[in-house]
């Protein structure tokens, strides 16, 4: 199990190399180099019913250093491509803002960060692999709780070991973690929540033993590094993963992306559960648990609108709960639970929902 | 006819101009001191220009009393020199100090009609302060007539209070001392600029100017080629009137109206005055003399109806009989060389360009439109400006009613030049014509006669073309500049990622592939630049729209 890690470093450096040697060989021959990738223009992305998730078409995208307008972005990707490696090789992680702050040793001449940000994307897009992989994460980082042993491959921590519900308030799943290998677990499902809150609540309330679980908070819009972890434990580990929102449109989306991904990460896989259940709060739910509401405001119902037409949301329950959301026009949250008791979430809402989600 | 000449007696041209001085441009002291020094210079700048020879304009404006702490207005004096041939000295008291002194029947282009203006001017000065004018001339060089006068207001006639011969070294020319009431420090802009402006259009002549504050400006000569001068011409059938007919008649000695017609008109022989006279209801052979009043206006009514548009169609349309246009060889515009080397000198602009009409005509009158374009350069400021010239003079006054202003702000579409709307951009018109057609009087702004306005319309578009071409070269020349800077700047820096990402052990040989590209692309844009056809350039601009579309969306 040692090599996934090491050898995925391995293939991306390889990747880099084969880049660098092409360019290295144009320019030699006093040819302008090129890169192509697929285009991520909203005309190249379409829906993989097979893959349900959204992929990147046929249409790609031809960089050339010969071209005035494109040898900025040339020299960033390809500066990218050299930074991206060194980082690998050396083991060392870096953020978007820190890669932001990093070019501007080089003169490469970003204008701000999104358009670095924009860069790191092109690079995924070239060598079909998430920023995670060459070591570049976001800032947001979400949580991990529950009885599972990891192996860190982090330099300074190698074959160190620990388990995951040592410390209750959860661990980051920051760099170490994401790259960290699984050894051993008693969980049986993984249950992802979306506010850190119930988080602690769920731990505090022993969810994980009680219902052999590993909790993740998403904070919100799960970021990618939650979504690859989500992954590997439903993938390598063979958990069931489910998925616990706010009572909204909102909340269903969170629970779409990580089932199903989402349109900017197209030119990526390896991202999404599709097998992961969203479990609640549903529309339906509101009125059977007669949930405290607040109103919906003109944002969210054209939000509805949206997603009714996104092919995401084809079959299933899902058009089924937007169209009763649609028509209470009423939202609510995992804290209105509250109004029946601090617990009722977890010893009852919990156990009936995942009795449901069976069915499903 | 008697009652006429009863009129004409009883109050004289002088006493005339005196009682409507505001007419010519006298009204208040400001104006007159511009007035009095533009109508001096101008009639130096037509003698020299008639004999030929290259003019040296001196100028001087000083206060009356230099030491007095007297504000504006008050009296001036001001001194015009130039090396004209000079005037013989029998005739100097009376080619000053005369109002329509050798008024001429015949038409020649001219900045003023008859000199007028400077007699305008002297008398304007004896009126306001009572002071004689001084005028000194010579025309060999050697001998120096000098003399003070007033003018006999009423009698229309010149009263000279000394005068002396001097002699000396010297050159041929003439200086007018004339003292007046002004105020210039509400004028001192608009000479400054009438000054500057007519060494724009006169480049050929050196002048100088002083101030009342003893600020010189020289304005040096750029070029020693001088138009050709005027020729004199009779005057076209469609262009008279009945007065200019009358005097015709009564100073005419022909026998016949066919004749009269003949030897005093533009454009009629023989055989057009007869069919001209036939057309008109006149006996060819009949004595000028005799005709009356009546029948003068009849005729003159009939040389502007012959040929035209309603007169046509009851004629057979080969056999339609008029008058040819005037032709233009008694006109005597700057040409190409002449203006740029005013504008170059003047402006000193970062492009040029000209265009000289061909000859046109309105109401028997011919004339020519130049058009000149300045742009950028040291001197210009962000904007559009007008310089507008009519027979070599600067209009300074009324800008907005001038047609050449209409043309330019509603004739012409400036987005069909590419031209950014702030550009440093002067346009430099000039009519020249035997009469020049003025809305008033005060001959500040021209009339927006069709046919001008069209002349000054397709001149105009021409220099502005001129620019569009100019200003796509100059951008595809920076467009090169910029792309060798780019591919200098990232190309070593790709060479650079390319060599440690792919562990080479020494740099890539690119070198030479900067230079190529940049030109190569340079040479592309050139091509879009000069594109014949609007729809390629679009289908250019669309093509490269959606592609930078595709960027944005990457």
């Amino acid at each position: 199990m040692k090599s996934s890690q090491t050898s995925k470093k391995e293939e991306l450096k390889a990747t880099l190399k084969e880049i660098g040697k092409k360019v290295y060989s144009d320019l030699d021959q006093k040819k302008f180099p090129e890169v192509a990738f697929p285009s991520r223009s909203v005309r190249n992305i379409v829906y993989d019913n097979k893959l349900k998730q959204y992929i990147l078409g046929q249409n790609t995208v031809t960089r050339s250093a010969g071209n005035i307008k494109h040898i900025r972005p040339f020299t960033q990707l390809f500066w990218l491509a050299y930074f991206a490696n060194k980082l690998v090789s050396e083991s060392k992680t870096s953020t978007l803002r820190d890669v932001f702050y990093s070019s501007q040793a080089f003169d490469v001449d970003f204008v701000d960060q999104p358009e670095s940000d924009e860069i790191i994307t092109d690079l995924e897009a070239v060598i079909s692999r998430p920023r995670e992989d060459f070591n570049i994460y976001p800032e947001e980082r979400s949580a991990i709780f529950g009885d599972v042993t990891i192996e860190y491959t982090v330099p300074g921590y190698e074959g160190k070991t620990l388990n995951l519900s040592s410390h209750p308030d959860g661990y980051l799943i920051g760099p170490s973690l994401s790259t960290a290998e699984f050894r051993d677990t008693s969980a049986e499902m993984i249950i992802a929540i979306e506010k850190g809150g119930l988080f602690t609540r769920f731990v505090e309330e022993k969810v994980h033993s009680r219902y052999k679980s590993i909790i993740i908070d998403t904070a919100g819009q799960a970021p990618r590094s939650t979504r690859y972890m989500l992954r590997r434990l439903n993938r390598e580990l063979k958990l069931p993963v489910y998925i616990l929102t706010d009572g909204d449109v909102y909340g269903e989306h969170i629970a779409m992306v990580i089932i199903s991904g989402s349109v900017g990460a197209a030119h990526l896989r390896e991202l999404t559960v599709s097998d992961a259940k969203w479990i609640g709060v549903w529309g339906s739910d509101i009125i059977k648990y007669k949930l405290p509401t607040i109103p919906m405001t003109e944002i969210d119902i054209k939000r509805i609108y949206e997603l009714k037409k996104d092919p995401r949301y084809k079959g299933g329950i899902w058009q089924k709960e937007l169209d009763v959301f649609l028509k209470l026009k009423r939202k609510s949250e995992l804290e209105a639970f509250s109004k029946f008791g601090l617990t009722t979430i977890t010893d009852k809402y919990l156990p009936e929902k995942l009795q449901e989600a069976k069915s499903l | 006819m008697v009652s006429a000449q009863v009129t004409f007696s009883e109050i004289s041209p002088s006493e005339f101009f005196y009682r409507n001085r505001d007419l010519a441009g006298f009204g208040n002291p400001a104006r007159a001191l511009y007035m009095a020094s533009r109508e001096l210079v101008e009639n130096s700048l037509d003698a020299c220009e008639t004999a030929g020879i290259v003019p040296e304009i001196y100028a001087k404006i000083t206060p009356l009393n230099p030491n007095a702490e007297s504000a504006d207005p008050r009296a001036y004096v001001l001194r015009v020199q130039d090396n004209a041939p000079g005037i013989e000295p029998k005739q100097a008291p009376n080619a000053f100090g005369r109002v329509f002194y050798g008024s001429k029947f015949k038409l020649r282009q001219a900045r003023g009609m008859f000199g007028m203006g400077g007699t305008m001017a002297i008398l304007y000065g004896q009126i306001t302060t009572n002071k004689p004018v001084k005028i000194t001339t010579s025309v060999d060089g050697k001998k120096f007539y000098s003399f003070t006068m007033l003018i006999e207001i009423q009698e229309n006639k010149p009263s000279i209070l000394s005068e002396e011969t001097m002699e000396g070294e010297g050159n041929t020319g003439t200086s007018v001392e004339i003292t007046l009431q002004g105020d210039h420090l509400r004028s001192s802009q608009k000479i400054a600029d009438y000054f500057r402006q007519t060494a724009l259009v006169s480049p050929y002549a050196n002048i100088t100017y002083v101030d009342p504050l003893g600020r010189l400006s020289f304005y040096s000569r750029a070029t020693e080629s001088m138009p050709p001068p005027p020729q004199e011409t009779k005057p076209h059938p469609h262009g008279i009137d009945v007065e200019a007919m009358r005097r015709l008649v009564r100073d005419s000695d022909e026998k016949t109206i066919q004749k009269l017609l003949i030897e005093n008109f533009h454009r009629v022989g023989e055989r057009t005055a007869l069919k001209f006279l036939e057309f008109a209801k006149f006996n060819p052979q009949a004595n000028p003399k005799s005709l009356t009043n009546e029948e003068i206006v009849k005729i003159v009514d009939a040389m502007h109806k012959f040929g035209d548009q309603e007169v046509k169609q009851i004629q057979d349309e080969r056999r339609v009989e008029k008058f040819l246009a005037p032709d233009a060889s008694c006109l005597s515009p700057l040409g190409e060389e002449i203006l740029r080397a005013g504008i170059q000198k003047e402006l000193q602009p970062e492009f040029l360009a000209t265009e000289i009409r061909p000859p046109s005509a309105y109401s028997g009158f011919p004339f020519i439109v130049e058009v000149g374009l300045a742009y950028g350069g040291k001197f210009l400021q962000e904007g559009r400006r007008l310089f507008r010239f009519a027979n070599r003079i600067p209009l300074l006054y009324d800008e907005a009613n001038d047609v050449a202003w209409k043309v330019l702000n509603e004739g012409i579409d400036w987005k069909n030049y590419k031209i950014p709307e702030n550009a440093p951009i002067a346009i430099i018109t000039h009519v020249c014509s035997t009469k020049v057609p003025y809305k008033t009087v005060g001959k500040e702004y021209l009339a927006d006669r069709p046919e001008l306005e069209r002349e000054l319309k397709n001149a105009t578009r021409e220099v502005l073309r001129q620019l569009k071409t100019y200003l796509s070269r100059k951008g595809s020349m920076e467009m090169v500049k910029r792309k060798l800077n780019i591919y200098g700047k990232y190309l070593p820096l790709i060479a650079r990622f390319a060599q440690e990402l792919s562990q080479a052990n020494r740099p890539p040989r690119y070198r030479g592939l900067i230079g190529e590209q940049a030109q190569a692309e340079g040479a592309e844009e050139k091509v879009e630049a000069t594109a014949e056809g609007q729809a390629v350039e679009q289908k250019q601009e669309e093509e490269k729209q959606s592609k930078l579309e595709e960027f944005a969306n990457v």
